[in-house]
This record gives structure tokens, sequence and C-alpha cells, in this order.
């Protein structure tokens, strides 16, 4: 177990084209850590940076004491899982839990005592003789993680190792390797562009946007105080509204606030928004279109004046029709505010 | 499998758009068989004035004549070499290429040309560059104190079909061998690379092993190749000599037919080939077109 610090590190592909700008980021021990972010943010060539299968153009990044910009990816002593599993299909289950562990030289008992222990865990147990296209692609996903922790590494790496599931599978994975992650206590950076993956498996969490860092903190912290305009409409769903000062100025009624110099768009999470008329500012407007969840409804709302429909939610069924008109207020302590010109938060 | 049905409008149209494969395979490949297992059982005077039924008198004595069990075991050795050293460097050359990231695309062609030239012209050309009086290869191998003459030593002129026909074929086992290398996920390498396994490790025990329905379906065509399609190769540089030291089966066909006008013994040469043939073709059948299991 270790923790992982990369310095000023840069990624420049050949063609002068930028992966990652001079970026600093430091994991505790033990701490998993989710990288999240659009495709092509950098977050993939970052963690394959750190796997060692990717060159670092500049910086350094290590694990534990050791500087590993040199190593070669079996030497930093790191166990990934990739998207589509990369089991090897000629080998049984217990051949590909075993090949890692042949290569370094285990002893023969140590290596069937840790297979069994993965097996264990990881309930495969009944699978070991199976080729991989035997098992379904959950049994699949546990194979990779059992590769990952047969090896017992300072790290694990996880890219986006749920996109092949379906939406129930990786519900029951993502609460999994959690469980997993806390009893082993294995550092882990994870990289995934589902913002909900990213909330609810992460100690922390780090939006990249660009190659570039646009805010770290706990999931929590950045849903309560997005810190840049990319952070507010990336997570969070239904994504924050995000609204220009002069148009809501223009059209809005009740008492409008004194913003912070230097605010040109507010932002406010959908379901801080109330129905009704009450203290704050008032808007209203027609709503085009409902979308029933379940125990919420999504409403999005088109107000004069406004160029993007507003989404409120509301708890319950919907209490107002389609094409009905509805009012509603912005609580003043719910607003975020952002410069337009550098995205950040202003406060 | 699933396989789309077509329906044609008319009950004549599918037999029509299939009749000029069926009536080239019947003149030119089941007439001509039929014709050759007829007069392997047959023999024919001098003059081709009359024919006997002599059974299967012919066959009988193949297995016999020594000249016969020699071209065989020369056959045999000519095929296993052949198929390893082309099999064996076009490995190779598609592993060097699957590495390249920019130019590729060049390599690969320039690779394929050897199969455009006809088998004729392929062995001519080595012909040339191993002539004992004007050929380069004999020249320079003169410093190193190699004789190199194919006229007269039997070894050497072995050599010299198994390099022509292997250069020959290299080019298609490569394409073959870069498809499969590609079809290979480069996640794997990685993987097993963060598994600690070295790049030979990796290729051994990984890449190889998953290469192994191209290799099986290459080793079947490449006997194939080397049993019946180096006519041409052996033809323009040793025409079987010397002394026999290069007449295998396919060229003996030829020779015992052509030369010999031995029209039986030839005939049932090529019967005995054409067994072959078919036995390779039902394993290529069995084992490849239901692809090699891993």
């Amino acid at each position: 177990m270790a923790s992982i610090d990369l310095k000023s590190v840069r990624k420049v592909y050949p063609g002068n084209v930028t992966a990652i700008h001079a970026l600093d980021l430091s994991i505790a021990d033990g701490e998993l850590v989710v990288l999240v972010g659009p495709s092509g943010c950098g977050k993939s060539t970052l963690l394959r940076m750190i796997a060692g299968l990717e060159t670092i153009t500049d910086g350094t990044i290590s694990i534990g004491d050791d500087v590993v910009n040199k190593k070669e990816p079996a030497e930093r002593d790191i166990a990934m899982v990739f998207q589509n599993y990369a089991l090897y299909p000629h080998m049984s289950v217990r051949q590909n839990l075993e090949y890692g562990l042949k290569n370094r030289g285990t002893p023969r008992d140590e290596i069937d005592r840790r297979v069994t222990e993965a097996a264990r865990i990881l309930e495969i147990e009944q699978f070991l003789e199976r080729k991989p296209r035997q098992l379904s692609g959950g049994q699949r996903q546990r194979v990779a993680m059992g590769r990952a922790i047969v090896r017992q590494p300072k790290a694990f790496l996880f890219d986006e190792p749920l996109s092949n599931l379906d939406a129930k599978l990786r519900g029951q994975m993502r609460i999994e390797i959690r469980r997993l992650q806390r009893s082993l206590k294995t550092t882990s950076v994870y990289v995934t562009h589902d913002q909900l993956e990213a909330m609810t498996l992460a100690d922390r969490l780090v939006v990249m946007n660009g190659g570039r860092i646009e805010q770290v903190g706990k999931p929590i912290e950045l849903y309560d105080r997005p810190a840049s305009l990319f952070v507010a409409g990336f997570i969070g769903s239904p994504p924050m509204n995000l609204i220009p000062v002069e148009a809501l100025v223009a059209v809005a009624g009740g008492t409008m606030p004194d913003f912070p110099a230097g605010t040109d768009i507010v932002g406010i999470r959908p379901d801080q928004v109330l129905l009704g008329s009450r203290d704050g500012i008032t808007l209203s407007g027609t709503v085009e279109l409902i979308e029933p969840v379940g125990g919420e409804s999504h409403l999005y709302v088109r107000v004069e004046g406004i160029a993007q429909a507003l989404i409120l939610v509301q708890q319950g069924r919907a209490s107002v029709g389609e094409a009905e008109r509805v009012d509603f207020i912005l609580p003043l302590a719910a607003l975020h505010g952002f410069n337009r010109e550098s995205g950040r938060r202003v406060e | 499998m699933d396989t789309k049905r077509t329906v044609f409008p008319s009950q004549g149209l599918p037999y029509l758009l299939v009749a000029p494969q069926l009536i080239i395979t019947l003149i030119f490949f089941i007439w001509p068989a039929g014709q050759a297992i007829k007069s392997s059982f047959e023999r024919e005077d001098p003059f081709g004035l009359s024919t006997s039924f002599v059974g299967l008198q012919h066959y009988a004595r193949l297995f016999q004549e020594p000249a016969y069990l020699a071209s065989i075991g020369r056959t045999a050795l000519f095929a296993l070499a052949v198929t390893l050293i082309s099999m064996g460097l076009a490995l190779v050359l598609a592993v060097a290429v699957n590495r390249l990231i920019r130019g590729g695309t060049a390599y690969s062609t320039m690779l394929l040309w050897p199969y455009a030239v006809s088998p004729v012209v392929a062995g001519i050309l080595w012909w040339f560059i191993f002539n004992s009086s004007t050929g380069i290869l004999p020249y320079m191998l003169e410093f190193v104190g190699v004789d190199w003459n194919h006229q007269l030593n039997g070894a050497q002129a072995m050599i010299l079909i198994i390099i022509a026909a292997s250069w020959k074929q290299i080019s298609y086992n490569f394409l073959f061998f870069l498809a499969g290398l590609q079809s290979v996920p480069q996640s794997l390498n990685e993987a097993a690379a963060i598994d600690g396994a070295g790049p030979f490790k990796r290729f051994w025990t990984i890449v190889f092993p998953l290469l192994s329905p191209t290799t099986f379906f290459l080793m079947i065509v490449n006997l194939n190749y080397t049993m019946f399609d180096t006519f041409g190769v052996v033809d323009a540089t040793t025409a079987g000599g010397p002394n026999q030291a290069t007449n295998i089966l396919v060229y003996k066909v030829y020779s015992d037919g052509y030369i010999g006008l031995n029209l039986g013994s030839s005939s049932a040469q090529s019967v005995i080939l054409m067994l072959f043939v078919i036995v390779l073709t039902v394993i290529q059948f069995r084992y490849v077109e239901r692809r090699v299991q891993y």
C-alpha cells in the first residue's frame, strides 16, 4: 500500500497535442480517488500514465516513496482493471488469476492460497476451471477484480470497469467495489465518465476537463460548492440550472439581491427551486415537458426571456400539467454565482 | 450459422448464375481428375493405339520403387522446410510491422509484392541469383569457403528450391499473421505487462496462443502449396535435378508422365497426391472452419 503523488505531470502527444496540462494531485494511502470528466478530458491518459502504459512528458509520478517515471508497468506494483476486462481468453479463470503471481515467481502454495482467498471474496469459486467466454459480463468483471486483488499490489487502477455492464449490474458492482476497497484499504484510482458512479464511490472526486483539474474534493463538497461552471454542469443529475444574470434581472420579480461583483451567471440545483410564490426571486413560465421518474418529477419550464428551459424537481407526482403556467421562486441561499469569462465561482 | 435465404424470381436463374463456375470446374478439374483415375488403372502402348486394364498394378509398383519412396521423403523434407521457414519469417515480419505506429501500410504493401510474382518468374529470379557461373550469391559464398553449384550438388539444389518456394509464400503468411495480430486486443498485452510478463513472455503466453487458429489454417494452406503449387519453381530452377535430388512428388508426376511418357504411373501418382489434398481439405473443414477453440 502506498500513496500516489503527481507533480506537474504533463502529457504531450506527437504533433504537439497536449493531453494533460501540468497537473498536481496527491492521493493518500488507502484512499479511493475517482477521476471523472467527459470523454477526451485526459482522465484515462492520466490513469495509464500512473500504470506505466503511457510515457510521461514532464513532471514526476511517485508511488510510495519511489519516483516511477522510468519504471516498467510490472515494476510499479500496481494492478489495473480494464474496461473490456482484458481477461486472457485461452486461459481458465484460475490461470488468469495465477498468471501475474507465476510471472513474479510466487511459490506454488502461496499462489494457491491467494487464488482460493480471492475466489472466496469474489464468490467465483465455482467458475475457476471455466474459460472467460463461458462467463457472463458480471462474472468476468469479478474475475478481472480477482486478478487485481490476488497480486496484493500497492494500488488498484480502474479504467471505466463498469461501463460494459447493464444498469442494474452496474449498481451492484459499484457497491461491491466500494465494499472491497474499504476492506482491503488499497489505494485506488478509478476513472469513469458516469457522475453518479463517481459521486457514490469516491472518497475524493477529481473533476477533469480539457486535460486540467477543475476541482478536487469530497463528492458532496463538489455538489454543494462547485468551483466552476463546468463542475456545476457536470455534477448532479438533472444538471444545475445556469441562468445569465442580465436575463434573470429582466424577467424576474420579487427581491433581486445584490450579486457580488463579476457575477454574470447564477446557478441553482433543480431540487432547490420551489413552486409557488414566496420570498426570493420569483419567476413564472410554461411547463414544456414533465418527466415522471417515480419518486420525483422533472419539470422543464420555459420562461420568456431565458434561452434555456429551466429544470425543476418536484417530489412525488407533478402538481401541474404540461402546457400549464407555473410560478416558482429561486431561494437566495441556494444560488451559486459564476463569472462567464473565467468560468470560476464568484463568492 | 445464420444464412440469409434469397428468393429468386424464377427457378432457372440460380442455376444459370452458378453455371459458369460449374462448367469451369467440370471441364478443368472434375473431368481431368476422372481421366487421371481411369488411366491410373490402365497401361498404354508406346504409340497410344491400345490400352489395357491393369488394376492396381501401377500403385503396387510405385510403393516398391525406390525412386518414388525417395521422392516422398524429399517432398516431406521440402514441405516441412518451406512451411517452417515461410511461416516463421512471416510471423517475425508481421510482429515487426504490427509494432509500427506509422508506415505499417507501406511495409505491408512492399512485403506483399513477392506474392504477385508468378512461380516460374520467381524461380528464374533465384536461378539467376544462385547461378554458379554468373550469380552474385555463389560469388560471395566463395569468400566464406562455400563452393556453390546446385547443378552438381543435390543438397544445394534442395536449399535453392526451398528458398525460392518459401520466398513466394512469405507474403501470403505475413498478411494472415498481421491480420491475426491486429485482432488481438491491445489491452491483453497491457494487462500482461502489468502482470509482470516481459515482451517475449507476453508473445509466447498470450499472443501466440491467440494466433493458433491462424497458425493452423496457414499450416494446412502451406502444406497444400508446397505439395501442389511448387511445380513452376522447381521447373524453372532445377527441373528435378541433379540426379533426382529435387524431384518432389508434384514434379515427378510431370517428369514421369510427359518426359518419361509413363502415363499410367504418372496418373497413379497424381491420384495419390489428390488423395492427400482431400485429406488436408477435410482436416481444414473439420477444424479450421469450426475455428480452433481456445
